[in-house]
């Protein structure tokens, strides 16, 4: 926005509360930021980023055309991020990065194509491109009431699920074969953890954009599990991660010029390299037996 | 483009096709878009044999990022592009791309990098009085349509030296992507040559952001190159093939723009890339069960 600081943070914040948009803006960022650090904190455990980044990229024609047909935004993210966590969790593969050759070209084959139709609604809907940028890098302004209220309403449910099938979660992502044998349904559990990783990339998308939707969904995430691999606290931490990311970033976007896609990579990138050092230097140091590897620990994560 | 001229593509194709290269612009996005679907037709085989696909989405936000950054500097985005895509494509190389960074750092990275991208289009536009507003959709999705004559030889000449270069690597490189242990036994310098091909993936890319964009390049460099390789187990016929399917696309891409201009050009390319490579599939359905011995020595 470019407002500029004055000299007395009280009256900053005063003002900067004092716009309806950025009320709603950080309603809709403390929601999202909840739900996406919660979930991200299990699909960095599961090795399942590139599926959240997949399912982010689907949401944007989703957005495209949703504003094309008039409707609003959010719905078109909601339907195709989830409709896309159906049809992954419906393929007997990987979608990791370290997925076959094939398996890699048929991902970077659909995202691709999402992103043409996107860009194909974009156009049809005549005057939309300068929004498009919106869609795809994010904005704090023109968040309403009926979607702060849509990003509740779908983040309630999420969370509740999550903590329904938590436990079996946990254990089916960090050793599928013993859960398997100990009777936890782990296919089952894992399509519907996707859906709720679709209904969490869809509300990510409506904060940082379609293209950023790692600052939020992963990097939180990736940051908690580098400190400590103790489920309650590394949720704990993920979320407080998210949550001043999104604070900080919609702060800035809101006293410079710069867009909140920039700041919140920006916050969240510089926690998770901070994060990164400390570790490799305790490491190295050798006085941390807690190490948490949150790329090898789930050998046999599918999704 | 007028009515006047799509009812007659309907009654004669020979005229209308002579209207159609009437047009200094379609020859342009032809000849270019030739040159450089070949390129990534050539590149993308290698990229989806090493399962390097992700490397080339790295490079288009990469590609992004240096195009505003030498757009806030005051220089031609393209150079912004090849320095930041050469650059960005040698250091992964050298890093060893897969084996030391995991696939949250990666992307955690290269997710800092475009929203380093959008921060130099924010300067760009906010400070140059006279940016242009539509840059930001030409890099995302590409301009095949607004290439001068002088854009387009310099586009066919960077073409011509990335294909060249890439022949000249093909047999070792396919050596080494097939099997680097035995490679590097024999004598071939694996990891030079997995930089230099890096590198040259990122020439790539930042070529194809001129015809299909940033976003959508490596769908270019995937999608037919894959569709290739389902069509044919030869090496070297899959590699010729996945030149011809790119520049198919390319080709029909075009066309189909022009008759309906209602859809984009990049889109156009990108469906009959994508639908290209889900026919592949459909033929591996049925056809004749894949007993085909693997002919062709990779030597």
């Amino acid at each position: 926005m470019g407002s500029g600081l004055s000299w007395d943070p009280a009256y900053d914040v005063q003002l900067m509360f004092s716009y309806p948009f950025m009320v709603n803006a950080f309603r809709a960022g403390t929601i999202v930021a909840v739900i996406a650090a919660t979930i991200g904190w299990f699909m960095v455990l599961r090795a399942q980023s590139f599926a959240g980044h997949t399912l982010a990229v689907v949401g944007f024609p989703g957005a495209a055309a949703a504003t094309w047909l008039g409707v609003a935004t959010g719905y078109g993210y909601f339907g195709f991020c989830v409709a896309g966590a159906l049809v992954i969790a419906a393929l007997p593969q990987h979608t990791g990065r370290n997925a076959s050759a094939e398996q890699s070209a048929v991902i970077g084959t659909v995202q691709a194509f999402a992103l043409a139709c996107g860009y194909l609604f974009v156009s049809l809907y005549k005057g939309f491109l300068s929004g498009m940028t919106n869609l795809l890098f994010g904005t704090i302004v023109g968040v309403t009431n009926t979607e702060v209220l849509v990003l509740l309403a779908s983040a309630v449910p999420c969370l509740g699920v999550l903590i329904a099938i938590g436990r079996p979660l946990l254990f089916a992502s960090i050793d599928p074969d013993l859960a398997r044998a100990r009777g936890v349904p782990v296919r089952a559990v894992g399509a519907l953890f996707l859906v709720l990783l679709g209904v969490a990339a869809a509300g990510t998308s409506q904060v940082t954009g379609s293209l950023l939707v790692f600052a939020l969904l992963v990097a939180p995430a990736a940051t908690a599990h580098k400190l400590t691999s103790r489920p309650s606290v590394g949720i704990a931490a993920a979320i407080v991660f998210a949550l001043l990311a999104t604070w900080i970033g919609e702060t800035l976007a809101f006293f410079t010029v710069y867009p909140i896609g920039f700041w919140v990579t920006t916050v969240s990138f510089a926690g998770y390299l901070s994060a990164s050092i400390w570790r490799a230097l305790a490491d190295r140091a050798g006085r941390s037996p807690r190490v948490s590897a949150p790329a090898s620990a789930p050998a046999g994560a599918r999704s | 483009m007028t009515l006047a001229s799509q009812s007659f593509a309907v009654a004669n194709p020979i005229s209308a096709l002579a209207d159609m290269l009437a047009h200094p612009f379609i020859v342009h996005a032809l000849l270019a878009g030739t040159a450089i679907a070949i390129v990534c037709g050539l590149v993308g085989y290698f990229v989806v044999l090493r399962g390097q696909v992700f490397a080339g989405d790295a490079l288009g936000h990469v590609a992004y990022t240096g195009a505003f950054a030498a757009l806030a500097l005051g220089l031609d985005l393209r150079i912004g592009m090849f320095a930041a895509t050469v650059g960005a494509g040698l250091i992964l190389g050298l890093l060893g791309g897969r084996s030391i960074a995991d696939d949250v750092t990666i992307g955690t990275v290269f997710s800092w990098v475009l929203g380093l991208g959008v921060f130099f289009l924010a300067y760009y536009t906010t400070h140059d009085s006279t940016s242009n507003g539509a840059a930001n959709v030409n890099v995302l999705f590409g301009s095949i349509f607004g290439i001068s004559t002088s854009d387009m030889w310099a586009a066919v000449a960077v073409a011509a030296v990335l294909a060249v270069a890439i022949l000249t690597i093909a047999r070792p490189l396919l050596f080494a992507s097939v099997d680097s242990a035995v490679a590097g036994a024999a004598g071939v310098p694996v990891r030079a040559l997995g930089a230099l091909f890096l590198a040259l993936v990122g020439a790539t890319a930042a070529e194809a952001s001129q015809i299909v964009g940033a976003l959508l390049l490596f769908g270019l460099l995937a999608a037919p190159a894959a569709a290739a390789r389902r069509f044919t187990p030869d090496p070297w016929r899959a590699l010729w093939l996945a030149a011809l399917l790119a520049t198919a696309s390319v080709w029909a891409g075009i066309v189909i723009s022009y008759v309906a201009p209602a859809l984009p050009v990049s889109f156009a390319i990108m469906s009959v890339a994508a639908a290209l490579y889900a026919m592949s599939f459909l033929r591996h359905t049925w056809a004749r069960p894949a007993s085909s011995p693997v002919h062709g020595a990779v030597m």
